[in-house]
């Protein structure tokens, strides 16, 4: 019954969509139906597909990027405190800005190609990351501070063999927000502007009243999004195996 | 007196110790001698500063003061090993390189003789075989024993328990006191206990810690060497007073704590 759970829900879904379609008997431009989305998938696959790996560049580099640009501030917050003064404030103010409010600007200065979305993507994610991974490592439990202290431990060791470990199940919470959020800053990116990707392919399906490209555009992007959560997932469940004991005590 | 491969177990004193807590002192002034190679054991009620006492000791105490040096007037930087009530086990990490925590965090190489006194110590506490498996896969028996070990892979002759048998079941308790007397022979142990059975069984000398500020007691120096039998006739009747002197302190906590909600 739990494998087949998926395959339920998204039966029902169809259906639900379906039911919708008869009763509002929308034309096919504003509510087209699954089968008329279906065939669109189908039948202009190989273009679809191109379009898709250029979002899907984008969203994995944004990640990677925003991923590695926030646990490096996390580690200077935590072992440079006097860094920490100067630039907590400026991580507060970043985040007060919308980040989609930036992606004209981003659009501006990087282009319409690839360098924009990564942008967006990476600056998106970076705040949780970084306030996921800093909290994690402020939060190293005191016991295990005091022992290594007994142990006349060094502090740089301190901070990698103790500090980081113990701050990872932290920073794989902020790694699956990030991967959540990520494909929102490519898609927005480009929005507004793009030569290519599934986000550029819906504006343009859209205005040309092919909306059944449309929701295959975003059909695709829905799936690509939750085929990426679970690697990401499943890839943190393996790397930080001791977690579920953690959660628990 | 020499712990099995390790340096001289050297006697401590602890001079003019002090610590407030939110304006108030905890304890003043305060004097405390451990013999060397000796096991000392300190209990008292909850609150009254045992645990700050033996951080004091250990060099982990924030905001106490005092003078805590050996026989001959030399710090104890490096002579110190410290146990406490959780096992404080990394779960990454493997038994075995718990124990080599340590050298891993000094930034010292880990040799083979490290490895093989490792895997020695492990078969001393009982957990052979166990050395590749994560902590979350022993019982709290084990993870404590595997505490105890990680302890001893030091070769400190001075061992600070604080509370160290405390989250265990009765039994376990029983065994880690037997495992923990063998092991610990010959080193200089202050042992922070709430259990007055606990202290009988371990202790050379027994202080019961009571008041605001905090005093100490003359010890209490129950005959026999450690670990003493249950239901030894000498150690039932010092449980009475220990018990007797336990209450005692308790009552006065209380008082002070009656004193202060009447101010």
């Amino acid at each position: 019954m739990r494998a087949l759970r998926p395959l339920v829900i998204l039966c029902g879904l169809v259906l639900l969509w379906q039911a919708l379609v008869w009763l509002t008997a929308a034309p096919h431009y504003i509510l087209p139906d699954p089968l008329r989305v279906g065939t669109a998938l189908v039948e202009r696959w190989p273009f679809l597909w191109g379009h898709a790996l250029v979002t899907a560049a984008e969203i994995v580099l944004g990640l990677l990027l925003g991923t590695l640009l926030g646990c490096l501030t996390a580690l200077t917050l935590i072992a440079l405190p006097p860094a920490r003064r100067w630039l907590m404030p400026m991580l507060v103010v970043s985040q007060a800005i919308p980040v989609f409010a930036l992606a004209p600007v981003l659009v501006l200065w990087l282009g319409y190609g690839l360098a924009s979305k990564v942008a967006m993507a990476t600056l998106i994610i970076y705040f949780p990351v970084t306030a996921a991974f800093f909290d994690g490592l402020r939060r190293t439990e005191t016991g295990w501070l005091d022992l290594a202290r007994s142990l006349d431990a060094r502090p740089a060791r301190i901070l990698w063999h103790l500090r980081v470990p113990a701050a990872l199940p932290a920073l794989g919470s902020g790694v699956r927000i990030a991967s959540a959020v990520a494909p929102i800053g490519a898609v927005v990116g480009e929005w507004v502007g793009s030569s290519a990707g599934l986000g550029y392919l819906m504006l343009q399906s859209v205005g040309r009243g092919k909306t059944d490209l449309m929701f295959a555009a975003l059909l695709l992007l829905a799936v690509f999004a939750v085929l990426l959560y679970e690697l990401v997932d499943w890839s943190l469940k393996r790397a930080i195996y001791w977690q579920r004991e953690t959660a628990v005590a | 007196m020499k712990p099995s491969g390790g340096q001289t177990a050297p006697s401590i004193a602890l001079r003019g110790a002090h610590l407030a807590f939110e304006g108030e002192p905890l304890f003043e002034d305060l004097a405390l001698d451990l013999p060397a190679g000796e096991i000392t054991c300190l209990l008292g009620p909850s609150g009254v500063g045992k645990s700050s006492l033996l951080r004091l000791i250990a060099g982990l105490a924030e905001g106490a003061g005092g003078r805590v040096e050996d026989g001959g007037g030399r710090s104890l930087t490096g002579r110190v090993a410290y146990m406490a009530q959780q096992d404080l086990l990394l779960p990454w990490l493997k038994v075995r390189d718990n124990l080599l925590l340590g050298p891993r965090l000094r930034g010292e190489a880990v040799t083979q003789a490290l490895r093989d006194r490792a895997a020695g110590l492990l078969a001393r506490v009982g957990l052979e075989g166990r050395s590749e498996a994560l902590p979350r896969a022993l019982s709290g028996g084990m993870r404590q024993r595997c505490a105890l070990a990680r302890t001893l892979m030091e070769e400190r002759p001075v061992v600070l328990m604080d509370e160290p048998f405390s989250a265990v079941d009765a039994i376990t308790r029983h065994e880690l006191q037997d495992l923990a007397a063998g092991l610990l022979a010959a080193r200089t142990v202050f042992l922070v206990t709430h259990d007055p059975a606990e202290a009988l069984r371990l202790g050379h000398r027994i202080h019961v810690m009571a008041g605001r500020p905090a005093r100490l007691d003359e010890a209490l120096l129950p005959p026999g060497a450690p670990p003493r039998p249950l239901g030894d006739p000498a150690c039932t009747g010092l449980l009475a007073e220990l018990m007797a002197r336990l209450s005692s302190a308790k009552r006065a906590v209380n008082r002070s704590g009656d004193q202060e909600a009447a101010e």
